[in-house]
C-alpha cells in the first residue's frame, strides 16, 4: 500500500512562554488521500489553525514547540528535514491560504508582481513569462478582466477578490495539497458561496487534496468528504460527512449539532453544550470534554478515552466500517452509546 | 396586535465624504441609511439582516440616538428621539439600551464586573434597595456567580463578558434591546448559550429586541419578524416564515440560498450571485440590487422599486405583519424547503 | 450558599479563566518584581531621594557650611571614602567639604526633575485630553499652540529665557523648563486619548447617558495614561541632565544655591589637576539619570508585554 498523499502522525505542539506551558496540540492524527476534502472542525483553541501551521512549517519557534509526532509527505517526514529541504516543499507541495487576505499580501507590491514572484522564485521563470501566468493563474480564480487588475495593489479589491488573489497565488506551483484555514470567515454570505463553489471547482480540477479549516458546521456539511473535529488539540471523532451529521457518536459532536440553529428549520429548540472551552494551560484530566459532557461518568474524569473505530453493531442502520478513510472513528468511552441515539 | 413602542420613519443618513485636511471639501457622501422605515411592537423581536455594508450597524447607533439622522424620524412611545432635550434623551437611556458585538472590546478592562455593571446606576441613581444587591441580583439574572464582582473582564471567557454586557444592558429595566450582532464573536458552542439566556430574558422582563446580524440562521432562531437590508435600505420585510419560507426579493432568496445547511444531505447554494456589493459612495441608480440580480430589465435601472406588499407575495396574517417587498418582479420561490 | 451557585454558575458558563491575576496594574507589579534593574534604579534612586530630603542624616554641615579657603583642594585621603578621615571626598576650590556640598547638591536637580515633569504632565493630560476627546476645533487650536511650542529649541529657549531673568530660583526654572517641556508629553497624551475615545466601552458608557467628565475619568484616562505615565518618568532623569546642562553653563541656578551642575561648572578649570571635583558629581548625575531610564524601561515593558 502506498504512502498516503500527507500524514499527521501523532503530533505534539506546546507554547511556552516564560511560567507558563500551554498545551495546544496534544496527539493529533489524519491523514488526506488525492482529490479528498478533509475539513478540520474546531473551535477558537481547539489547535486546529496551529496544527495546520505546524503542517506548513510556518509555526514561530519559540514560543511554539513540536515536542513530538511526525508530518509526512508521501512518506516524508517534513519535520525531521532541514528548513532548506523543507522550503521545497513549502508552497510548491503544500500551500495554505489564510482568512485574512489582507494581512496575508504585502500592501506595496502590485497583486499580478507578487504572484509572479512565486513562480521567478520556484520556477525560474522570466519575469515576462511569470506575468503571463499570473494574470492566467487570475483568469482561472475567475477575476474579472484579469490583465488589468493584475496591476492593482491588494487595497484596491473587494474582500472576496483579495480571497481569490490568494488562492491565485497558493495555486501558482500547482500543490498537492492546499489548506484553507478559515477562508470565508471574514466574508459575507454571498461572497463565501462564491469562494466555496471555486475551491471545489479548482480542486476537481486540479485535483489536490484540501484541507479545509472551519468552524462553520455548515460549510463543511457543503463540500467536505471527511471531517476530524478536533476539542483541546485532539481529534475526538472522524467520520465521513454524512456519517457524522447523522450518527454524531462523540457528545462533543453531538452537542455542537444541537446548538446550531438552522435556518432551514423553524422553531427548534436550541440545547447548548454549558461551560466555556478549556484553559489550554489547564486541560481537564481525563477527557478533556468530560467537565461540560451530559454524559460523563466516573470512568471520564480519569481515562483519556482512545480514538477508536466506533463499532457499528450498534446501530444496524449504520455503514460498516470500511478499510482506509472513511472509517468512523470516536474518542469517547460511551461512543457506540452516543451513536445509538 | 402589540402596541408599536418603536417607530422609524425614513431615517437617513448620509456620511460626507471630505478631501483635504485644513479645508475639507465634501466630494460625496455615503449612503449608509436610506430612507428606512419600519416599526417594533412591544415584546417582539425583529431581525435586521444585511451583508457588511448594508448599514446595520449605522441604523444601530441612529436607534440609540449616538448619530444624528440626515432627515427621518425614531419615535419611541410615539415621542420622537431627536427632538429630545439633552435631559430628556439622558432619561430615555433608561428605556433603550445595547448589547454590542465585541465582547471584549465592549468593557473597560480597568474597570471590575462590580462597577460595569453597576455603571448604569452611577450615571442614573442608585436603585431601591441599593447598588451592590442590584448588581449582584443581576449578574445571578445573567447565570453569572454574583461573588465574582471585584474581578476584572480579563478573567472571564468569550461568553460570560457577554453575558457581563448584557447585565450591563439590563441593569435600568429598559424596554427595547438593540443587539447588535451579540453572538457573532462567539463559539459555536458558546453562541446557543447567549441566545437561549436573550430569549428567556424576554419572556421574564418583556423586552423588544432589535437584533442585528449576519447570520440568517441566529436572526430565524430569535426573530418574529424579519427585514432584509442592502446598500441601506430594506428589500423586504414580513415575519420569519414569510422571509424564510416565503422570500420573494431576488436578493432574500440568494441569501438564503448562499447560507451552507449543517446537513450534508441538502448540498450546494442553489443561487450564488457574481460579484460583491457596490459601493454605498456610489450605489446603483433605480433598484440598488439590479446590478446582481438575475431577474433585471430596464425598468429596475430606472424606477427604484417601492416596498409595498406585492401580488406575488403570500398575504400573510391578518393580525397585521403585512409582507412587504422592494422588487418589480417580487415572486414567490422556495429556496430551503 | 454563595459555594452552590458558584458551582452552578460555572456548570452553566464555564469556569473562570484564571483566578490569579486581579488587574493590568497588579500583574505589572508583580512582573516588575522580577527584574533586577528594576530594583536597582528603586535603590539608587532611594538612597538620592533620601540624600534631597533629609541630608542632615549624612552631614552635620549646611550648604556651603565652615569653607574654609585655606584647606581648599585638598584631594580625599583615600578613594575609599568609608577609609578617608575629615574630608572623606576632599574638599572643593572654595574649601567646602566636597561630600556635604555633594549631599545638599541632590536635592536641586531631583525636585526640578520632578517639578517639571509634574507641570508638564498636568499640561499635557488636560490639553492633550481635551484636544483627543473634544477633537474639532479645540483640537486644531491646541494643536497649532503645541506645534509652535515644539519649534522652540528647547536648550536655546531655557538659556533664551533664563538669561533674560538672571535672579532665578529653583521653582522658576522649572516653570520655565516646564513651559518648554510639555508639547511631546500633550502629542503622546492626544495620541492616546484617540485611540481610546472611540472604544467601544467608551461608546457603552456614551449610550448610558454617562456625562463627558465621567467618560474622561472613568474610562479614557485609565486607559490612555499608561505610556504618558511612563514616558514622564523617563523624562525625569531627561530633565535633571538639562537642568545640570544649564547649572554648567551658568544660567541655571546660581551660587549660594548647591548643585552638582553647579559643581561640574566650578571644577571646569582645574579638573585636569583634580579629577575628583568632575568625578563625583558626574557619577552621581550619571546614576541618577540612568536609574530613571532604567525605571522608566522596566515600567513601560511591565505594563504593555507585547513590547517586549
Amino acid at each position: 500500500m502506498s504512502a498516503p498523499l500527507l500524514e499527521v502522525d501523532d503530533l505534539h505542539i506546546e507554547f511556552r512562554t516564560r511560567g507558563s506551558t500551554v498545551s495546544a496540540v496534544n496527539g493529533l492524527s489524519y491523514t488526506l488521500d488525492e482529490g479528498e476534502t478533509l475539513a478540520i472542525l474546531g473551535e477558537s483553541g481547539s489547535g486546529k489553525s496551529v496544527s495546520a501551521q505546524a503542517v506548513m512549517g510556518i509555526l514561530d519557534s519559540p514560543p511554539a514547540h513540536v515536542t513530538k509526532g511526525a508530518v509526512r509527505f508521501r512518506g516524508t517526514d517534513l519535520l525531521g528535514l532541514p528548513e532548506k529541504r523543507r522550503r521545497a516543499y513549502r508552497g510548491a507541495r503544500i500551500a495554505m491560504i489564510f482568512q485574512d487576505a489582507l494581512s496575508a499580501l504585502n500592501p506595496v507590491h502590485r497583486v499580478g508582481d507578487q504572484i509572479a514572484e512565486m513562480l521567478i522564485v520556484h520556477r525560474k521563470m522570466s519575469r515576462g513569462d511569470a506575468r503571463k501566468s499570473a494574470v492566467e493563474l487570475m483568469d482561472r480564480v475567475r477575476i474579472p478582466s484579469a490583465a488589468s487588475r493584475a496591476g492593482d495593489f491588494p487595497h484596491q479589491f473587494s474582500g472576496g477578490m483579495r480571497q481569490r488573489v490568494m488562492i491565485a497565488m497558493a495555486l501558482a506551483l500547482e500543490p498537492d495539497v492546499l489548506i484553507a484555514d478559515e477562508p470565508t470567515t471574514a466574508l459575507d454570505v454571498t461572497v463565501q458561496a462564491q469562494i466555496m463553489k471555486l475551491l471545489s471547482e479548482l480542486q476537481d480540477e486540479m485535483a489536490m487534496g484540501l484541507i479545509l479549516i472551519t468552524h462553520d458546521l455548515g460549510v463543511v456539511a457543503d463540500v467536505a468528504d471527511r471531517i476530524a473535529l478536533m476539542y483541546a488539540g485532539r481529534v475526538v471523532e472522524e467520520a465521513g460527512v454524512r456519517d457524522l451529521y447523522a450518527r454524531p457518536a462523540h457528545p462533543y459532536a453531538e452537542g455542537l449539532l444541537a446548538s446550531v440553529p438552522r435556518i432551514d428549520v423553524r422553531g427548534r429548540a436550541l440545547t447548548p453544550i454549558k461551560g466555556a472551552p478549556p484553559n489550554l494551560a489547564a486541560i481537564p484530566a481525563g477527557c478533556p470534554f468530560h467537565p461540560r459532557c451530559p454524559r460523563a461518568r466516573d470512568r471520564c474524569s480519569t481515562e483519556v478515552p482512545e480514538l477508536r473505530v466506533v463499532s457499528a453493531g450498534a446501530d444496524p442502520g449504520a455503514a460498516p466500517a470500511v478499510a482506509g478513510g472513511s472509517a468512523h472513528r470516536s474518542a469517547c468511552h460511551y461512543a457506540e452509546e452516543v451513536a445509538g441515539g | 396586535m402589540a402596541e408599536e413602542i418603536l417607530q422609524v420613519q425614513g431615517l437617513t443618513k448620509h456620511f460626507p465624504l471630505t478631501q483635504g485636511v485644513l479645508f475639507q471639501r465634501q466630494v460625496g457622501q455615503v449612503k449608509a441609511v436610506d430612507g428606512v422605515s419600519f416599526e417594533l411592537r412591544k415584546g417582539e423581536t425583529l431581525g435586521l439582516v444585511g451583508e457588511s455594508g448594508c448599514g446595520k450597524s449605522t441604523l444601530a447607533k441612529l436607534l440609540m440616538g449616538m448619530e444624528r439622522p440626515t432627515s427621518g424620524t425614531v419615535r419611541f412611545e410615539g415621542r420622537d428621539v431627536f427632538g429630545l432635550s439633552r435631559g430628556e434623551l439622558r432619561r430615555l437611556r433608561r428605556r433603550m439600551q445595547m448589547v454590542m458585538q465585541d465582547p471584549y472590546t465592549s468593557l473597560n478592562p480597568r474597570m471590575t464586573v462590580g462597577d460595569i455593571v453597576g455603571e448604569p446606576f452611577a450615571v442614573h441613581g442608585d436603585p431601591e434597595g441599593g447598588r451592590r444587591t442590584r448588581v449582584r441580583e443581576l449578574l445571578e439574572i445573567v447565570g453569572l456567580d454574583p461573588e465574582h464582582v471585584n474581578r476584572y473582564p480579563h478573567q472571564f471567557s468569550g461568553g460570560q463578558r457577554q453575558r457581563i454586557g448584557i447585565a450591563r444592558a439590563l441593569a435600568l429595566r429598559p424596554d427595547v434591546i438593540i443587539c447588535d450582532e451579540p453572538v457573532s464573536a462567539l463559539d459555536v458552542s458558546v453562541q446557543a448559550q447567549v441566545m437561549n439566556l436573550l430569549a428567556d430574558l424576554q419572556r421574564e422582563f418583556g423586552l423588544s429586541y432589535v437584533f442585528i446580524a449576519h447570520d440568517l440562521a441566529v436572526v430565524r432562531h430569535i426573530s418574529d419578524r424579519v427585514a432584509v437590508m442592502y446598500l441601506g435600505k430594506i428589500v423586504e420585510v414580513g415575519d420569519e416564515e414569510q422571509i424564510y419560507d416565503h422570500p420573494t426579493h431576488p436578493y432574500t432568496q440568494a441569501l438564503l440560498s448562499a447560507v451552507p445547511v449543517p446537513d450534508p444531505a441538502r448540498k450546494g447554494a442553489e443561487i450564488v450571485l457574481e460579484g460583491d456589493v457596490p459601493s454605498p459612495a456610489n450605489p446603483p441608480s433605480g433598484c440598488r440590487f439590479r446590478t446582481r440580480c438575475w431577474k433585471a430589465e430596464d425598468i429596475c435601472a430606472t424606477d427604484e422599486p417601492a416596498l409595498e406588499p406585492r401580488p406575488g407575495a403570500t398575504a400573510g396574517d391578518d393580525a397585521g405583519s403585512p409582507h412587504l417587498s422592494a422588487c418589480h418582479f417580487a415572486t414567490e420561490k422556495i429556496v430551503r424547503g | 450558599m454563595s459555594e452552590t451557585t458558584e458551582v452552578a454558575a460555572t456548570a452553566q458558563t464555564g469556569a473562570v479563566v484564571s483566578g490569579a491575576s486581579a488587574s493590568l496594574w497588579s500583574d505589572a507589579w508583580r512582573e516588575l518584581c522580577r527584574r533586577v534593574t528594576f530594583w536597582v534604579a528603586v535603590v539608587i534612586l532611594f538612597f538620592m531621594g533620601l540624600l534631597a530630603a533629609l541630608p542632615s542624616l549624612f552631614t552635620n554641615l549646611g550648604p556651603n557650611g565652615h569653607c574654609d579657603v585655606r584647606q581648599a583642594k585638598q584631594r580625599p585621603a583615600s578613594w575609599n571614602p568609608f577609609a578617608a578621615g575629615e574630608h572623606p571626598f576632599g574638599t572643593d576650590s572654595h574649601g567646602c567639604d566636597y561630600w556635604a556640598q555633594m549631599v545638599h547638591g541632590t536635592r536641586a536637580p531631583i525636585v526640578v526633575g520632578f517639578l517639571v515633569t509634574g507641570i508638564a504632565l498636568t499640561l499635557a493630560i488636560v490639553l492633550g485630553s481635551l484636544s483627543g476627546y473634544y477633537g474639532r476645533l479645540l483640537d486644531a487650536f491646541l494643536s497649532r499652540v503645541t506645534d509652535i511650542f515644539f519649534g522652540l529649541p528647547l536648550l536655546l529657549g531655557a538659556v533664551v529665557i533664563l538669561t533674560a531673568f538672571p535672579s532665578h530660583g529653583m521653582f522658576t526654572e522649572s516653570f520655565v523648563l516646564g513651559l518648554l517641556w510639555w508639547p511631546t508629553m500633550t502629542r503622546l497624551m492626544r495620541g492616546q486619548v484617540l485611540s481610546v475615545r472611540d472604544a467601544d466601552y467608551v461608546q457603552a458608557a456614551r449610550m448610558l447617558g454617562a456625562r463627558d467628565l465621567r467618560i474622561m475619568v472613568r474610562h479614557i484616562l485609565p486607559n490612555a495614561i499608561a505610556p504618558v505615565f511612563v514616558y514622564a518618568m523617563l523624562n525625569v532623569g531627561v530633565v535633571i541632565g538639562y537642568e545640570a546642562t544649564l547649572d554648567y553653563l551658568g544660567v541655571g541656578l546660581q551660587y549660594p544655591t548647591v548643585s552638582w551642575g553647579l559643581q561640574l561648572s566650578q571644577a571646569q578649570e582645574i579638573f585636569t589637576d583634580y579629577p575628583y571635583l568632575l568625578v563625583y558629581p558626574g557619577v552621581f548625575l550619571t546614576a541618577t539619570v540612568l536609574s530613571f531610564l532604567l525605571l522608566g524601561d522596566a515600567v513601560r515593558d511591565a505594563l504593555d508585554p507585547r513590547l517586549r
